[in-house]
């Protein structure tokens, strides 16, 4: 008997192979893409892990300088000697091969609490061999590559060493950073010997960080990962759409011979246990190849991602990607709970079937009107929450709303669409047309899943796109702005910077200095640049919002400016003052847009930055010159001084640079917005497939009464385009809704900056077209198996008990 | 001569090749007049009404309705005799799930650009649909469906009915009144019938009869 029930359930799959390519490829799809994002973000996640658990940097609390950014040695020794265990970090830039920038950290193992780098260097390079020049170096193999050749000694590859990172001996380190004498920090050892002096008499001139409030990459980089993981819930959803549609219609086709199995005798439960055992199997399949097939998609985006992260948030990942047991396990998960909701409907079906058939099987049709009912008010209510979230500040409001205001829309679209068709069965004539419109409207809960799924999927491509094509318009009207000068050059040390400048001072317009120190700013890390009052900024320089006389006063030194991340988390405004580390509080005076930057930056005087940090480095300058001439001064330059790659750039090239980093750090979002079309456009497929068949009953009666399947299938046609245009038409305000709450809220909550909406409808038209044609595509196979649909099929309507 | 048939043949194809199931069948009907098609289960009347509906296509044989020879004419040609000339009802499920009662009763008419308000109002009264013009189809029970469906046949004022078993869902009480108005309105009307039933008592209400057996046509 169960043999027998499992024949049946096999037996429909070998007929209707479509039907299950269909749930495979639904399934395989939507596991693909969850487990693709959730790889790229355990990828991530795992590499900042490394990156602080090496530098100690997530638990250890830390001694910092209360001015500058760095400390005195002599501070560490006077610790030491007062008993207090705290290991000495010194971090500086270092250059490796082609230009690559490499991140020197200097640590002294012998005083550095015991953690993973400790153990690293028990079982790698050895001691001694570490602490004494030329020393030996440790980095993860990318880096350990860039940096062969341009450090003293030897570099020996160590997994798990952040990317770009270079670990040396502290006192190597402070040599090859020409900062002998110098530390950045002091960490902290957890426990201290009881009986202590209190530090703070140690060592005045040191604050304390708490581990918290160390820079906390996870933290700044939470919403880019909530944005991928929200995008990999949106196609995961999009792509159970189509396992419903197809697991459905399977469990519709198979109600005669389920009845009939119980009629002979095989109970309920055996028979549901059989169906469930089917998905099961289905969902273990297709879910393995969907993992699979997610590393792929991931593997294929994590260079992309990393540079994201890098580009936004100066995060430094991998571009690799490992196999992680945790991701094969959540992906097969994923795919069996997906199978399961999918087909819960049917399974329910099956479990409450009764044993007769129902006596009105088509009263469904009128029932889901009831039920589109229900569900608009349903979505409306989402549509309030969204606007009473919008008014919340935090980043989760914004993100509740961005869910919120989605979800409802997608749940209120069934429910528009009907009152849509119902207006326009008011305006046309014509029998063909009438019909046309009520039974589009009667069959709109079959499609409906993948209509909100092709306008979840068309709102993110108008939303997302909007922002990204405001971000970058406003980023190369900014970078225009920034980007005034026409050449940047850096000399190799100080004394080569002065000479570069007097070679330059009678040839440019004008050389201005780009000198900056870090350190603290409101209490987070910050940047201080100092500049000399030149019109090249006095014209340029995109404020935000100024007192008046804003550049006076900062050339006269009473004044600074700050970048609109720091204002907004530091709440400054033009009038309040800021403290510089080291004391001084100085008047801001303006605002400025700083896309990109993930930290603080402020903006005071040169002399006043000499001033206030006279060890700062003096290597680069900013050149003004004839745009024309340009390229053959910086070449000229070059062989005057022999200068290397990288030591002059020209304007054009920073900004080709800085596009392309642009470009790249949007390619994922890119990615994955066509990706989530693609998916909408097979569940419209699948949909439109799987409900041909069921269709016939409302086609037989007007083929018989005179229309040509032709012309049917040309109907079912239009319908499918009619459908696609009218969700353009809801998709196109949802989508600059989503866009604007990405661009005034999430951003603003995430980044700290805001940017101005702009409108492309070049891109909406494009995208409708797109829309369009994947709907046209979708229909144009069940419509011509229609218009070649063997009468007997549609004749078999008028005679068959159903 | 309103319709024609001569040597008409055709077969299906199915699991166990193929089926012979007409093999040189002749009928005639002159306008306004009412033959009944007769035979057993399965001989073939359905698939014979299906032809010369123009719904399927025979092997071989000629099919003329109203002077048109079906071989001549395209899909989209006898999908306009169907629309223009024949009134077609089925055994059952017959409307058109997404219209209702009013709507389906006036569809032909209107495709085939012969709507009649006040004819398409008499025969709702006649057949008794007037309380059940807003309904759905689903909402009727089979009876009332039939008589919509004769209702619609009728209100486009075709020159030929035809009429597969049209009150073979429906009980002895049911068929018969259902019966009853559709042969008093095509009478009244002028309109040629071709009945399929294999009921002899039915078949004795009409004018004619023919019998379907062994593929052919015999008059009886
Ligand atoms: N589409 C079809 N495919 C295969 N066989 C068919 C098809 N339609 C009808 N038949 C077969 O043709 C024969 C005649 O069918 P039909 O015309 O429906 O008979 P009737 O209406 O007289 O009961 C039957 O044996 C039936 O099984
Ligand atoms: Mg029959």
């Amino acid at each position: 008997m169960l043999r027998a029930g499992v024949a049946v359930l096999a037996g429909h799959w070998r007929r209707h192979p479509l039907q299950l390519a269909m749930a495979v490829v639904g399934l395989v799809l939507a596991t693909a893409l969850w487990t693709g994002v959730q790889a790229i973000n355990v990828e991530a996640r795992a590499s900042y892990a490394r990156a602080a658990a090496l530098l100690d940097q997530d638990r250890l609390a830390r001694l910092l300088p209360r001015a500058g950014d760095r400390l005195d040695e002599a501070d560490f020794v006077r610790l030491r000697r007062a008993g207090w265990l705290v290991a000495p970090v010194i971090e500086g830039a270092g250059e490796g091969a082609d230009g690559r920038r490499l991140h020197l950290v200097g640590i002294d193992p012998l005083t550095a609490p015991p953690g993973a780098l400790t153990l690293a260097l028990a079982e790698g390079a050895t001691l001694a061999a570490f602490i004494t020049p030329p020393g030996r170096f440790l980095a993860d193999a990318a880096t350990a590559a860039a940096a062969a050749g341009q450090l003293p000694g030897p570099v020996e590859v160590v997994a798990g060493i952040a990317p770009g990172v270079v670990i040396g001996d502290v006192g190597i380190v402070q040599n090859l950073l020409g900062a002998e004498g110098e530390l950045s920090r002091l960490i902290l050892w957890p426990d201290q010997p009881a009986g202590l002096p209190d530090w703070q008499e140690v060592a005045p001139d040191l604050r304390r960080e708490s581990p918290a409030a160390a820079g906390d990459l996870s933290r700044l980089t939470a919403s880019f990962h909530l944005n991928l993981t929200a995008f990999g819930f949106l196609a995961f959803v999009v792509g159970l759409f189509i396992v419903h549609a197809a697991v459905g219609l399977a469990f519709e086709a198979r109600r005669t011979g389920f009845r009939i199995m119980r009629a002979l005798g095989l109970p309920l439960a055996a028979l549901v246990a059989l169906a469930a055992g089917e998905l099961l199997l289905l969902a273990l399949l297709a879910g393995a190849a969907g993992v699979a097939l997610g590393y792929l998609v991931a593997g294929a985006l994590m260079p992309d991602v990393a540079a994201t992260l890098a580009g936004l948030y100066g995060a430094e990942v991998a571009g690799g990607l490992a196999l992680r047991a945790e991701w094969w396990a959540g992906g097969l998960a994923m795919a069996v709970a997906g199978t399961l909701v999918a087909a819960a409907a049917g399974l329910l079906g099956l479990a409450r079937m009764p044993a007769l058939p129902a006596a009105r099987p088509r009263a469904w049709a009128r029932a889901s009107g009831r039920r589109i009912g229900a569900q608009a008010a349903a979505g409306a209510a989402g549509v309030v929450l969204a606007l009473t979230a919008t008014a919340l500040p935090g980043l989760s409001a914004a993100f509740v709303a961005v869910a919120a205001l989605l979800l409802g829309a997608a749940l209120v679209l069934p429910g528009m669409l009907a009152a849509a068709l119902a207006l326009l069965a008011g305006v046309v004539r014509g029998p063909v047309a009438g019909w046309f419109l009520a039974d589009t409207r009667q069959g709109l809960s079959g499609l409906s899943l993948a209509l909100m799924a092709l306008l979840l999927a068309l709102a993110a491509n108008i939303g997302v796109g909007t922002m990204v094509a405001s971000f970058r318009l406003t980023f190369t009207a900014w970078l225009d702005q920034r980007l005034a000068s026409e050449l940047y050059v850096t000399g190799r040390d100080e004394a080569e910077a002065e000479a570069l400048r007097a070679w330059l001072a009678p040839r440019a317009a004008a050389v201005l200095p780009i000198w900056s120190v870090e350190g603290p700013l409101a209490g987070q890390p910050g940047e201080i640049y100092g500049v000399v009052d030149h019109s090249t900024y006095r014209r340029n320089w995109p404020l935000l919002a100024a007192l008046p006389d804003a550049w006076n006063r900062v050339a006269a030194g009473e004044a600074l400016l700050v970048n609109e991340q720091l204002a907004r988390r530091a709440g400054l405004a033009p009038g309040d003052r800021l403290e510089l580390p080291g004391g001084a509080r100085l008047e801001v005076a303006g605002v400025y847009s700083d896309y990109g930057n993930p930290v603080g930056q402020a903006i005071v005087a040169a002399a006043r930055l000499s001033s206030l940090y006279p060890r700062h480095e003096r290597r680069r300058w900013a050149v003004r010159v004839a745009a024309a001439d340009a390229p053959a001064l910086a070449r000229a330059l070059a062989r005057a001084f022999d200068l290397p790659a990288g030591a002059v750039v020209l304007q054009a090239e920073v900004k080709a640079a800085s596009l392309a980093i642009f470009e790249r750090t949007f390619a994922v979002t890119a990615a994955l917005n066509l990706f989530t079309l693609g998916v909408a456009a097979v569940a419209l497929f699948a949909s439109l497939v799987t409900l041909a068949g069921l269709r016939l009953p409302q086609l037989a009666p007007v083929w018989a009464l005179g229309l040509t399947r032709a012309r049917l299938a040309r109907l079912e046609l239009a319908r499918a385009l009619m459908l696609a245009a009218l969700v353009l038409a809801a998709a196109l305000p949802l989508g600059l809704g989503l866009a604007w709450l990405l661009l005034a809220r999430v951003n603003v909550a995430a980044f700290g900056w805001r940017l101005p909406m702009h409108l492309f409808p070049a891109d909406w038209a494009r995208l409708g077209l797109l829309a369009l044609l994947a709907a046209a595509i979708a229909a144009a196979g069940p419509a011509r198996r229609l218009a070649r649909r063997p009468p007997a099929d549609l004749l078999a309507v008028f005679a068959h008990e159903r | 001569m309103l319709l024609a048939v001569e040597d008409l043949a055709k077969s299906h194809a199915t699991g166990e090749g193929r089926v012979e199931v007409l093999r040189g069948a002749s009928l005639a009907l002159d306008a306004g007049q009412s033959l009944a098609l007769t035979g057993e289960s399965g001989s073939g009347k359905s698939t014979l009404l299906h032809l010369v509906a123009g719904l399927d296509r025979p092997d071989s044989g000629r099919i003329r309705v109203a002077g048109q020879d079906l071989g001549g004419l395209d899909d989209a040609g006898r999908a306009r005799l169907r629309r223009e000339t024949l009134g077609l009802v089925f055994q059952q499920f017959n409307l058109i799930p997404a219209l209702d009662v009013a709507a389906n009763l006036a569809f032909q008419a209107r495709i085939a650009g012969r709507h009649d308000p006040a004819w398409c109002a008499a025969l709702a009264r006649r057949l008794g649909l007037d309380a059940l013009l807003h309904r759905w189809p689903e909402e009727l029970s089979g009876g009332q469906q039939q008589r919509v469906a004769i209702g619609r046949a009728l209100a486009a004022r075709p020159r030929l009915i035809l009429a597969d078993e049209p009150t073979g869902s429906l009980d002895e009480v049911a068929g018969e009144a259902v019966l009853d108005l559709m042969l008093g309105l095509v009478a009244e009307t002028g309109t040629a019938l071709l009945m399929v039933t294999h009921s002899l008592r039915l078949a004795g209400r009409l004018a004619g009869r023919v019998h379907l057996a062994g593929g052919r046509l015999a008059p009886c």
